[in-house]
């Protein structure tokens, strides 16, 4: 999970790791990652299922960071969640269009999270 | 909170603990959306802009919005929604920032000020406000006007690098080259690891020459661990200027052709201003389209691109014109494949998955540990582990007099000196573990300072009179309770230099002062205290204005009145029932809630002096301790009770013999050193004077008896001289036990209206010793008259002191 609010970290870590969100997807492991270089460096250091990215971050913006991903071997199919609260509807359809999956507006319940973590899970791996 | 009721379920399942993080992080962002309106204040008012700044405020917002939607804090979401727009169109120059929307966005800072203070129940919401400030910003989204067209299009940039810019960054872009900038582009290499410093390094030199747009990874030339950046800045300097800025080893810097080979802007044409740039546009020969706001959807940016290089399709075009240059280890030029290709494999994501195995065990943790450095802790817990400290301070005198013991008796001699050597290792270890904790509670004060900043730009301009506010010290630290505590005194204080004190322009003028008045904040430390000066350069307080009013008010009587130092008359205005609002307006004087100010000072064992000058100025001057949760105090005993004064209100203890008293104007004093020193005994003071020395009359039984007072013998009793700020009074006691940390504990119901105790503190032996207030019981000894007023302190409650009690002393101050 890319995000530079830790409170949203957080709170997505909470939803995530409850036991609603494991009875749905199997428990999770969430790492957090709190800028667009975080998540740089943690993403080659291990095989991550999910990303869950914010796009209004400084440096390195989500667009950015969904290029960079989209661009590894590793990571082109991985299921890739937006999560923002951003005011343009354009940048989110650019970050669909440089391959994000789905698009949670923030502010999100965790129901809703969870079923799109859950679909996207439920349909990557397969 | 109630706004709370609607998202409750949520916040619950999110967990208690994210709640208060939320709490806490809204509370820095606020604070630091604070500070960058000042700075955008202070650019503004120089006739300057800041789009970085603006883009921080929004950021800051926009998070907030975030935030608040998370945690079901409706009130703080409806205002960060409304207000996230207005910063859009401002960072999107869809409107201008004037003076009148900055005063907009202070206010928004103020009300999440207290819309978090509701929500933590210290407060009403403040419901109405939020509601007329959402009006207002309605009406100024409706000024919006539209954005500035594109020259984007003229310059060689890769369509790869335009689909990745958020659209704020393409609105920089674009601006920038409208006001006639040239474009530069910028590879760097960065270690993974070390790259958050190594990037600000680059920010900074980059700062002064230009603007940088955005950061793109490039997905090349790194490995696993290190990654190459293309940077796109815009800047008024040349290539050399701006290489030798940013000159490095692992740094290249081009300069982004414009299409045609135009002329570099930079080099050649004066910026024109931005209103033009439209119409620059038009008549722009090399102009190829001018596209619409791209205020939502659409790939605007792309369409010119495309149609700029003959129309290719979006997703298939090859980089119209590759110019980068071979970075190190880049082989192809055009670095970005259009979108929705597959990408190529990163080396250090994918291919070097293996790699990654043998990255050092350091170097691991290096990149882990760089993720967080900080932690957010709740003050409760840090007080909890200070009670801890505090019951291990008396486990440590416990081994002390243990230690004493073992010493003492011939069959554990050989003991003693290992007892000894791990009694002065707890010893050290403790005072290591109390300043530390200490030092975790202390902040700057900067934290209030920047709030009052803002409340002087909003009186200033409230009352159309121009002030300075000149801070020295902000970096000066204290109890974080404290600061908490501090802000609404001083802000009072502030606002009544600039109601009071400050003359208005023409006033000044016509008195030769600078026409902008100046209101200087000043914090230093001094030994364990802090010091806060408020000085203005107004009008002064005039002593005949206050004399007046404080008649009036029945505060004072005539003939009192004439033997009022300056001094005395000055203090006057922390008197409850100094003032009241329509009396101050027409009064030269200041005193709005001065009793309240003095009142919060002292809760916080500090005080408040006054020194003013007709024509010249006010200089009001607050002495706080350092910290409230753990202080020195030296032990005496009264009647066989044990009572602790705070050493940093002890000036000296001296032997005290009766026949050193005399007697001025029905008061006991005392000289020392060529002073009259006003004394009291503290026995007396507390009404335990059925106690002589050597006699136990109460507790015989219960309380030991002190080694030096046998029955029959004359006992020394001691004088000990407490000062707060320049007021000292003598206290007589009848023994000295010594000098002890404690820690401070607030007192039980019954006492806690009791005047001059500060709290209470265990001693160790089941025993409690009270803590002595000095501020309290210096200023109700100078205060009341002789015959002990505060007496009836340990008996209860006592009602408050009629105003005409209130006296000079003579010439004793």
């Amino acid at each position: 999970m890319v995000e530079d609010s830790a409170s949203t970290r957080s709170f997505v870590r909470a939803i995530l790791e409850d036991p609603a969100s494991a009875a749905a997807m199997g428990a999770l492991e969430v790492t957090e990652a709190q800028s667009g270089f975080d998540a740089m460096r943690l993403l080659p250091r291990a095989r991550y299922d999910l990303i869950i990215t914010d796009i209004n971050m400084p440096d390195v913006n989500g667009l950015e960071l969904i290029h960079f991903i989209r661009k590894s071997e590793h990571y082109r199919t991985t299921p890739l969640v937006i999560i923002s609260t951003q005011a343009t509807e354009r940048d989110v359809e650019r970050g669909k269009q440089l391959g994000a999956d789905a698009y949670v507006p923030k502010p999100f319940s965790p129901e809703a999270m969870r079923e799109t973590c859950a679909r996207l899970l439920g349909s990557g791996n397969g | 909170m109630a706004e709370n009721t609607g998202g409750g379920g949520r916040g619950e399942s999110a967990g208690d603990k994210a709640r208060e993080e939320f709490f806490s992080e809204a509370q820095e962002i606020v604070d630091g959306l604070s500070r960058d309106l000042l700075a955008l204040d202070d650019v503004c008012r120089r006739g300057g802009s800041d789009a970085e700044l603006v883009n921080d405020v929004f950021r800051a917002v926009h998070t907030l919005k975030g935030l608040s939607g998370l945690f079901g804090a409706a009130m703080m979401s409806g205002l960060s929604h409304e207000l996230e727009n207005l910063l859009d169109d401002l960072r999107l120059g869809r409107i201008e920032l004037t003076a009148q929307v900055l005063d907009l966005l202070f206010q928004s800072v103020e009300l999440y000020g207290r819309i978090l203070a509701a929500a933590k129940g210290d407060a009403p919401e403040p419901a109405p406000e939020v509601k007329a400030l959402l009006a207002a910003l309605g009406q100024v989204a409706q000024q919006k006007g539209g954005g500035g067209g594109s020259v984007v299009a003229q310059y060689e940039l890769d369509p790869g690098l335009l689909g990745v810019l958020t659209e704020y960054e393409e609105h920089r872009l674009r601006t920038n080259l409208q006001a006639g900038l040239s474009l530069y582009r910028m590879r760097v290499q960065f270690q993974l690891a070390t790259i958050d410093s190594a990037l600000d390094d680059l920010k900074s030199k980059t700062r002064p020459h230009g603007e940088i747009i955005t950061f793109l990874p490039t997905g090349e030339g790194g490995d696993s661990e290190s990654v190459e950046l293309e940077i796109l800045v815009a800047s008024r300097e040349n290539l050399g200027v701006l290489k030798g800025a940013v000159a490095g080893p692992n740094i290249s810097v081009e300069e982004v052709r414009r299409r045609d080979g135009g002329p570099n802007p930079a080099a050649s044409i004066p910026p024109p201003p931005f209103e033009d740039a439209a119409r620059r546009d038009a008549s722009d020969p090399y102009s190829v389209s001018i596209s619409p706001p791209t205020t939502s959807g659409g790939d605007a940016l792309l369409d010119e691109i495309n149609a700029a290089s003959g129309g290719a399709s979006r997703t298939s075009a090859p980089p119209p014109a590759p110019s980068f240059p071979p970075g190190p280890g880049a082989a192809q030029p055009g670095t970005f494949p259009p979108m929705g290709l597959p990408g190529m494999p990163l080396p250090g994501m994918g291919a070097n998955a293996n790699a990654n195995a043998n990255v050092s065990g350091n170097q691991r943790e290096l990149t882990l540990r760089s993720v967080t450095q900080t932690v957010r802790v709740d003050i409760r817990k840090l007080d909890h582990l200070m009670n801890i400290v505090g019951e291990l301070a008396i486990v440590r005198g416990v081994v002390a007099r243990l230690s004493e013991r073992v010493r003492l008796d011939p069959d554990l001699k050989e003991i003693a000196p290992d007892l000894h050597r791990l009694h002065r290792s707890f010893d050290r270890h403790l005072a290591q573990m109390q300043n530390g904790i200490l030092e975790v509670r202390m902040v700057p004060l900067g934290q209030v300072f920047d709030k009052l900043a803002r409340i002087v730009r909003q009186i200033s301009r409230e009352h159309d009179k121009q002030v300075n506010l000149v801070i020295t010290g902000a970096e000066t630290e204290i109890d974080k309770l404290i600061v908490e505590e501090l802000s609404d005194p001083l802000m009072h204080m502030i606002r009544n230099a600039i109601d009071h004190g400050i003359e208005d322009k023409d006033e000044r003028m016509r008195v030769g002062k600078p026409p902008v008045g100046t209101i200087a904040l000043n914090a230093f430390q001094k030994g364990n205290h802090v010091v806060l000066e408020i000085e203005d350069d107004g009008k002064g307080m005039d002593p005949a204005v206050i004399i007046a009013a404080a008649i009036r008010k029945g505060l004072v009587s005539e003939s009192e009145a004439r033997e009022m130092s300056h001094k005395e008359i000055l203090t006057l205005v922390f008197q409850p029932g100094f003032t009241t609002r329509d009396d101050v307006t027409s009064l030269s004087g200041r005193g709005v809630g001065m009793d309240i100010v003095k009142t919060n000072i002292s809760k916080l064992g500090g005080v408040v002096d006054i020194t003013s000058d007709i024509g010249i100025g006010t200089k009001m001057t607050i002495t706080l301790p350092i910290t409230l949760a753990i202080i020195s105090v030296l032990m005496l005993e009264v009647a066989g009770r044990t009572f602790c004064m705070p050493l940093a209100s002890v000036e000296e203890a001296i032997v005290f013999d009766d026949a050193m008293i005399k007697t001025f104007e029905g008061r006991e004093v005392m000289t020392q050193r060529g002073a009259t020193l006003p004394i009291v005994r503290l026995a007396k003071l507390f009404h335990l004077e059925g106690w002589r020395p050597g006699v136990w009359i109460n507790e015989a039984a219960a309380t030991p008896k002190p080694p030096e007072v046998r029955p029959g013998r004359k006992a020394k009793s001691y004088c000990i001289v407490a000062s707060v700020a320049d007021r000292r009074v003598g206290f007589i006691v009848d023994r000295l036990v010594g000098q002890q940390d404690i820690v401070i504990k607030a007192l039980g119901r019954s006492l806690k209206k009791a005047r001059g105790l500060a709290g209470a503190t265990e001693l160790g032996d089941q025993r409690v010793g009270l803590v002595l207030d000095a501020a309290a019981l210096i200023n109700e000894v100078l205060a009341s008259s002789p015959e002990g007023r505060i007496a009836g302190a340990l008996e209860g409650p006592r009602s408050p002191k009629p105003a005409s009690d209130v006296r000079g002393d003579g010439g004793m101050l």
